[in-house]
């Protein structure tokens, strides 16, 4: 994604397929937004161990990635929504309304946890279509949609459970979210989170390498052109609103084992997840950004409280150097991106038609299948 | 987003967006009478009319500077926390003392205006897009209220929370203050120079920056003034509870609540269209489903489940109805040429 990136200067040139040799383009790689936040996540890690050696060990490294996962996994989710230009800011009701279910149907029968999970995946499945096609259909700002989803849904998990912690789900089925493979040399254990993790963001790049991952990122980049070279935006865009309640759904089925069950285990983990995304250098508006670096984006936010945490500062102070670091990331991206894009277009903007394309129009076989 | 070549223009009447808020207000208020009828209460009841008022007079003076905001293609959801702030700044200020009155919203005034106006270099001259600067700048703000107090602060003299209280008739003079800012602002927009250049900017900052506009000064002010009208209703919601509170803008849920009334009267969330008639109409709207619902007693927490179907289904009835036939600001030109430009790029 961040590989051929034509210049301002040589549109006409052929570019060829690789410039300089792999630390030259590894290098280049790590000052582009998505890059830098590797060595953000890697210097927040090395300050964390500088402050706290024992965080160092591998089996506490382990068991951050852990603990660190569900924010990971909504943030991949989150990662689709946006880079095809939309918001997602249903997730935290959705992760509520999955734990309060999982709580109420489950209860300590084991021989239900595979129903009801069957269930709940359904259920966020279609809170994803309901979320996607009510943005491409009805044509509805999908951060309306979405804000409309989260006040009902989180009314109506509210309602049902009266506000209050009610439900127990058998400890198996914490166990996904709490346990993991114990006895690993080295590690000491594995959590299933962990595991999970892994698995997906695995599926997510190989998603966002097929067709569907190539045209969900022209989608965002500019709708009407993925439109009029005949992708269905529609049908990718609600794809992305599946996948980022699927996201929510997991991050539920791991939270139960983690804070049990409550209508507030959710709260806010849609502007966290945002925030995860955002600092991962993806472009809010759609079209730029890498997967992993939304998830390495939860991991650099989590390591920074993890260093607040250490450095002795309340935790009430979190919110604020969260808002300084977000504002900070975004606009140092902003500097970055503004080298390698066309002149930016908010989030919500409307398509303007690129006045260069007419100016200059390609010559056939130097097109470079951007834009 | 195919607005550009395969609409027509309109050749019927266009209906605008702002008719069709009254629209759909009036079937509120028809719906509400009804139903507050079933329920055997008097919808037009003056104190029910006072009620219905009073619950849009908070969000109201949010909205009005939400709307322009979105005029201008950013966003505000720093507003809950500065609401917090500026009670908690005026209350603490006036602890109790009448004579402490100005100077204490002269503050509050004072320290949301700055809020705004990091908010608006922060977007106008950084490039962080107003989600983001206005997001972080609530995580900020909440850092800060959750350190530095710990529950209700401060206490508002007799004399102020008399706000809160009076009314002229069955219209409380919160109502009219904030209908007072409204007026303002909706001259600001009609009247001045800058504000038309809001409207530009929002449209397409590219445009307008390309006519000669310099791009940053009415976004910056937009963020400033709404700010002001978010310390605007810190104040008033002082004068209601008479302390301030950490909690109270965030509780309110006046963030997403004042983006949802601007887009349910009409303002395009991508900027450059609408108006504050729109955006009062939407709270309207709101007040009137809320006091409905509490004449009906529906339970509390199903009452955001029934905000949220009508807020997504409100919009959609825009979406399909009105967007694209909104006549063209700048003659039929403008939209010929684009639709040119468009055609060839297809060939």
């Amino acid at each position: 994604m961040q590989t051929i990136t034509p210049q301002a200067g040589d549109r006409r040139r052929e570019l060829p397929r690789h410039e300089g040799g792999a630390l030259t383009r590894l290098a280049r790689t790590l000052i582009t937004p998505g890059g830098a936040v590797f060595v953000l996540a890697a210097l927040l890690l090395a300050a964390v161990i500088a402050s706290n050696p024992s965080f160092g060990e591998p089996g506490s490294l382990i068991r951050f990635i852990g603990r660190t996962a569900p924010i990971a996994i909504a943030a991949i989710g989150q990662y689709f929504v946006i880079v095809s230009g939309e918001f997602d800011l249903s997730m935290g009701s959705v992760v509520a309304m999955q734990v309060v279910l999982a709580g109420n149907l489950i209860g300590q029968d084991e021989s239900r946890i595979l129903p009801v999970m069957l269930l709940m995946v359904a259920l966020g499945a279609l809170v994803g279509v309901i979320n996607g096609l009510a943005t491409t259909i009805l044509k509805v700002p999908s951060f309306i949609v979405t804000l409309g989803m989260m006040l009902a849904l989180s009314g109506l998990v509210l309602y049902l459970t009266g506000g209050a912690a009610t439900g127990n789900p058998v400890d198996s089925f914490r166990q996904i979210g709490r346990g993991g493979i114990r006895d690993v040399p080295v590690l000491e254990i594995i959590p299933y989170p962990a595991i999970i993790l892994v698995v997906l963001a695995v599926g997510a790049v190989w998603l966002m390498r097929r067709p569907f991952g190539r045209t969900l990122v022209a989608t965002g980049d500019n709708p009407e052109a993925a439109r009029l070279s005949g992708a269905s935006v529609w049908w990718v865009k609600t794809r992305a609103f599946v996948l980022s309640s699927l996201a929510a759904t997991v991050s539920g089925i791991i939270l139960v084992g983690y804070a049990g069950v409550h209508p507030s285990v959710g709260s806010g983990y849609e502007f966290t997840a945002i925030t995860a995304v955002v600092i991962g250098g993806v472009v809010l508006g759609g079209g730029r950004g890498w997967v992993l670096s939304a998830a390495a984006g939860a991991f650099a936010l989590e390591l920074l409280f993890t260093l607040l945490n250490f450095l002795g500062v309340a935790s009430t102070w979190r919110p604020t150097v969260q808002g300084v670091i977000i504002i900070l990331a975004v606009a140092a991206s902003a500097r970055v991106w503004s080298g390698v894009r066309r002149p930016d277009k908010g989030p919500l903007a409307r398509h303007t038609p690129d006045t260069t394309a007419t100016t200059t129009p390609p010559t056939p076989g130097t097109t470079t299948g951007e834009n | 987003m195919s607005t550009l070549t395969h609409r027509s223009r309109p050749t019927r009447a266009p209906i605008t967006s702002t008719t069709i808020v009254l629209i759909v207000l009036a079937l509120a208020l028809v719906a509400g009478a009804i139903l507050t009828a079933t329920a055997g209460r008097n919808f037009f009841s003056p104190g029910n009319i006072s009620a219905i008022l009073t619950g849009t007079s908070i969000l109201g003076f949010v909205a009005i500077g939400q709307t322009l905001v979105i005029l201008g293609g950013s966003l505000d959801l720093s507003v809950p926390y500065v609401v917090s702030l500026s009670s908690l700044v005026a209350g603490v200020t006036m602890a109790g003392q009448t004579g402490n009155i100005a100077l204490a919203v002269v503050l509050a005034l004072g320290v949301s205006a700055l809020i705004g106006l990091v908010n608006g270099l922060v977007v106008s001259v950084l490039h962080v897009h107003g989600f983001i600067a206005t997001l972080g700048m609530g995580l900020i703000l909440a850092g800060y209220l959750g350190s530095n107090y710990k529950g209700s602060a401060g206490s508002a003299p007799r004399d102020f929370r008399l706000i809160g209280a009076t009314n002229i008739g069955p219209v409380p003079v919160s109502t009219l203050i904030m209908l007072g800012c409204a007026v303002l602002v909706i001259l600001l927009l009609r009247r001045t120079r800058v504000g038309h250049h809001l409207y530009a900017v929002g449209g397409n900052p590219q445009v307008a920056r390309l006519s000669g506009l310099r791009t940053a000064p009415p976004v910056i002010l937009a963020h400033v003034l709404c700010s002001m009208l978010a310390g605007m209703a810190g104040l008033l919601l002082l004068a209601r509870l008479s302390v301030g509170s950490p909690t109270i803008g965030s509780q309110g849920g006046y963030d997403l609540m004042s983006i949802a009334a601007v887009v349910l009267g009409g303002t395009v969330l991508a900027g450059g269209k609408g108006n504050v008639l729109g955006t009062l109409g939407g709270v309207a709207i709101f007040a009137v489903m809320d006091n409905v619902m509490g004449v009906l007693e529906v339970n509390s927490f199903l009452r955001d489940v029934v905000r949220g179907l009508v807020i997504v289904l409100a919009v959609a009835v825009y979406a399909r109805r009105n967007m694209d036939r909104r006549p063209a600001r700048f003659g039929t030109d403008r939209t010929g040429a684009a639709d040119r430009r468009v055609t060839e790029e297809v060939a």
